[in-house]
């Protein structure tokens, strides 16, 4: 039943967990929304992405359902085609923007086209260094994008299966590492700066902005600097002059509206020398836990946590 | 912080520039050195995925409850409280309840152990034991000897000690007396101070080896004359398939062994009930310790174990056990001869474990994400040392997985390995990158 806002709170169920390799990062995103979103008085359930989910929802009828789930269903829009066809209403981007944001040589195609800058790359799937010989393709790589370079898979997050390769000889160990998380490589040119990471919010068909994050650390932002506090320094807001900063601050509003997202999104960028910021990639499911960067940033911008989780939750529930 | 902005208000709150950045714990300072490298380890987040009933986990060393009589023995608990219950819920006895350590005794006797119920220390486990062992001996930089590879919780404990480990080859016999000759004596020589040798003979974990009955009074002796005590770490002894135990080490030598036992393999790890055996003056410092570090062991647990030793047939589940067991290690060997035929691997006469060498090229810790891809989860051998060998090896469970499920999830890591070898073989390199191993067991493993 829909929710009633004379009668009754608006009823929640958070999605976390599935079956991803981020699988232990969203169920701790998860019980960090839930909870902050139950103490502003809403009936909030956290549900694992499993068999018992669609009968669960079908019965439940919730308001709405924020899918705090990261990597493969959860992120590339098919859990939210599911959540579509059962008539529920999510929180965040639609199913066919998720696609596109999803897979980052899409997502930085299509920011492109926009005008946004982003680091040269090529994306190549196993099967291609198979048929045309792995040392003539990586070396043809190193030829064209120059060194050193970033390889990651193509999809995911949490900087899983991701390595920064300085010199030619380390590009095969970090193909083996990138395509044990999944069949295709995304290989661009490793741009030095001030590494960013910047939440959009949209309350109201106005994407806008929170402050910059910038992550600093002692070694490559991998796994362990994102979830082991006191590997990394963050600022917020980040040092930058006024300009640059809200130079960033466009281009990740440019990218969320280029990419046609809702409600929130975080944009992953680097600033170079120049002070011209580089898109890496978006994620429409940011990370939530103790140490992610978007609740980091929501601070940094004056909000209290809980309060800008339910004013989501109300722009869901309007424009869902 | 600012006061709370409302609906339709602007979202620009004020942005004063911080002095410095966070690193999001502010006692960050305040840690001992060695807090300082712990590590969040991708690895043991991906076992989160493991858990999930689609994936066929051959990681964990997780016993079979399910094979335990659970009316009978919630029955017992029940009645624990209902008559012992200003005791069960009360404190104890720092070296634990004496009526247990009594019945301990008679589990000892099964591998010739003779001993009174004054040397028993009953512990919260034995990985207790083996935290109070290494608390009371080990200085940093002290040397602790073990197998290669060695069981991952008490390389995790002797890393939070500061051990530094030094690990003497097995083979299909148990650790090789010849290397551990050499490796003292190499020690001796540069004047390093070892502490013990921590072994585990009986179906070793990872390795699945036992040591041999030869053997034992070798390596006895060759620790003797070096002047190194024994820890000797027996959690499966009794989960043997084929004949009786071996005598324990410490049934032949009372003052240079210290004996680790449990419940946890052959009863129920839930109620956390392990002892150790030790010459008295060690024991005396044990109880010390463990009182500063627990107070006591826990009653209620010690009690619902002592009613379970007291009034169930627990050498009869005991027996029901080993037989669950071994067939399921025959359905492990069998599908690892028909899927796996490029691997080798360790037959266990017992035990929860076989260990597995991947076919040449192959990372076990960089083919993980694969096989969670899979739904098939192992744990790679480099948590198995401390050295940051065992890149070629995983350590396949058999205890927790029905046959059938064994079988799926072995034809799965195949398909895995398969995918993998090509990998490396178009790369010709392996992907692993150093820094990310497990740094403590996690419950899943121990």
């Amino acid at each position: 039943m829909p929710h009633d806002p004379v009668s009754a709170q608006p009823r929640v169920v958070v999605l976390a967990g599935g079956l991803s390799h981020e699988r232990d990062v969203s169920l701790r995103s998860g019980r960090r929304v839930a909870e902050a979103l139950r103490s502003t008085g809403l009936e909030v359930t956290v549900h694992d992405v499993d068999a018992d989910l669609v009968p669960a929802l079908t019965e439940a009828r919730p308001d709405l359902v924020w899918p705090l789930l990261h990597g493969a269903s959860g992120e590339d829009g098919s859990v939210r085609d599911v959540l579509e066809l059962l008539g529920v209403r999510a929180l965040g981007t639609g199913p066919r923007a998720s696609r596109v944001a999803w897979s980052k040589p899409i997502a930085k195609t299509s920011v492109t086209r926009a005008g946004i800058a982003t680091p040269d790359f090529v994306t190549l799937p196993q099967s291609l260094f198979r048929e045309l010989g792995a040392s003539r393709v990586m070396d043809a790589v190193v030829a064209r994008l120059g060194l050193p370079l970033v390889v990651k898979p193509s999809r995911g997050g949490s900087a899983l299966g991701v390595t920064l390769v300085r010199t030619a000889d380390e590009l095969p160990g970090a193909m083996v590492s990138c395509f044990a998380y999944g069949d295709t490589a995304l290989i661009e040119r490793a741009v030095e700066g001030t590494e960013l990471a910047i939440s959009v919010i949209d309350l109201d068909g106005t994407p806008q902005a929170l402050p910059a994050v910038e992550v600093v650390t002692d070694g490559p932002y991998d796994y362990d600097a994102r979830y082991n506090p006191g590997r990394t320094e963050y600022f917020a807001p980040a040092r930058l002059p006024d300009d640059v900063a809200a130079r960033a601050a466009e281009t990740a509003v440019a990218a969320h509206r280029a990419l046609g997202l809702s409600h929130l999104s975080r944009t992953d960028l680097i600033v170079d020398a120049d002070g011209v910021p580089w898109f890496l990639e978006v994620n429409v499911a940011p990370g939530m836990t103790e140490t992610s960067l978007f609740p980091q940033a929501a601070e940094a911008g004056g909000h209290h946590l809980a309060d800008l989780y339910r004013r989501l939750v109300e722009a869901g529930l309007r424009q869902g | 912080m600012t006061e709370e902005t409302r609906p339709g208000e602007p979202l620009s709150g004020p942005t004063p520039t911080p002095a410095a950045g966070t690193r999001l714990d502010r006692w960050l300072g305040a840690y001992a050195a060695r807090t300082h490298g712990m590590r969040a380890s991708e690895i043991r987040a991906l076992f989160a995925v493991a858990n999930r009933p689609e994936v066929v986990s051959l990681a964990g060393g997780m016993p079979y409850l399910e094979g335990l009589p659970l009316d009978v023995i919630g029955e017992l608990a029940q009645r624990v409280v209902q008559t012992r219950g200003t005791t069960a819920l009360q404190y104890g006895s720092g070296q634990g309840d004496e009526g247990l350590r009594e019945q301990i005794l008679e589990v000892m006797r099964l591998e010739g152990i003779e001993a009174h119920p004054d040397d028993v220390v009953v512990t919260t486990g034995s990985q207790q034991a083996l935290d109070l062992v290494t608390r009371l001996f080990v200085d940093p930089g002290d040397v602790v000897v073990a197998e290669a590879p060695s069981y991952v919780g008490a390389l995790g404990v002797f890393r939070a000690y500061e051990a530094d480990v030094v690990h003497v080859p097995l083979d299909a016999h148990g650790i090789v007396p010849e290397a551990l000759e050499t490796t003292l004596a190499d020690l001796a020589r540069e004047g390093r101070r070892v502490k013990f040798l921590y072994t585990i003979p009986n179906f070793h974990n990872p390795a699945g080896v036992t040591l041999s009955r030869e053997r034992r009074p070798r390596i006895l002796e060759i620790a003797q004359r070096h002047g190194v005590l024994v820890v000797e770490d027996n959690p499966y002894g009794l989960l043997g398939f084929e004949g009786d135990p071996l005598p324990a080490m410490r049934s032949v030598d009372d003052e240079g062994v210290i004996y680790l036992g449990s419940f946890s393999k052959t009863f129920a790890p839930g109620y956390r009930v392990g002892w150790a055996v030790a010459p008295h003056a060690v024991r005396e410092k044990l109880v010390l310790a463990s009182e500063s570090a627990i107070l006591c062991p826990s009653n209620a647990s010690q009690l619902a174990i002592s009613g379970y030793l007291a009034t169930c047939d627990w050498k009869g589940q005991v027996k029901a056990f080993r037989e669950l067991y071994r067939e399921r290690r025959d359905a492990m060997i069998g599908a690892l001869a028909e899927h796996l035929p490029d691997a080798t691997w360790t037959v266990p006469d017992g035990g929860f474990y076989t260990w597995v060498r991947l076919p040449d090229g192959l990372d076990a810790k960089a083919m993980l994400p694969r096989a969670v891809t899979a739904r098939v989860a192992y744990v790679p051998g480099t948590a198995f040392y401390a050295d940051g060998q065992g890149a070629d090896h995983v350590r396949l469970s058999f205890c927790f997985p029905t046959p059938d499920r064994i079988r799926e999830g072995v034809r799965r890591l195949a398909g895995v390995v398969s995918a993998e070898s090509e990998l490396v073989s178009l790369f010709g390199t392996g992907g692993a990158r150093p820094g990310d191993d497990m740094q403590s067991p996690g419950p899943d493993l121990a």
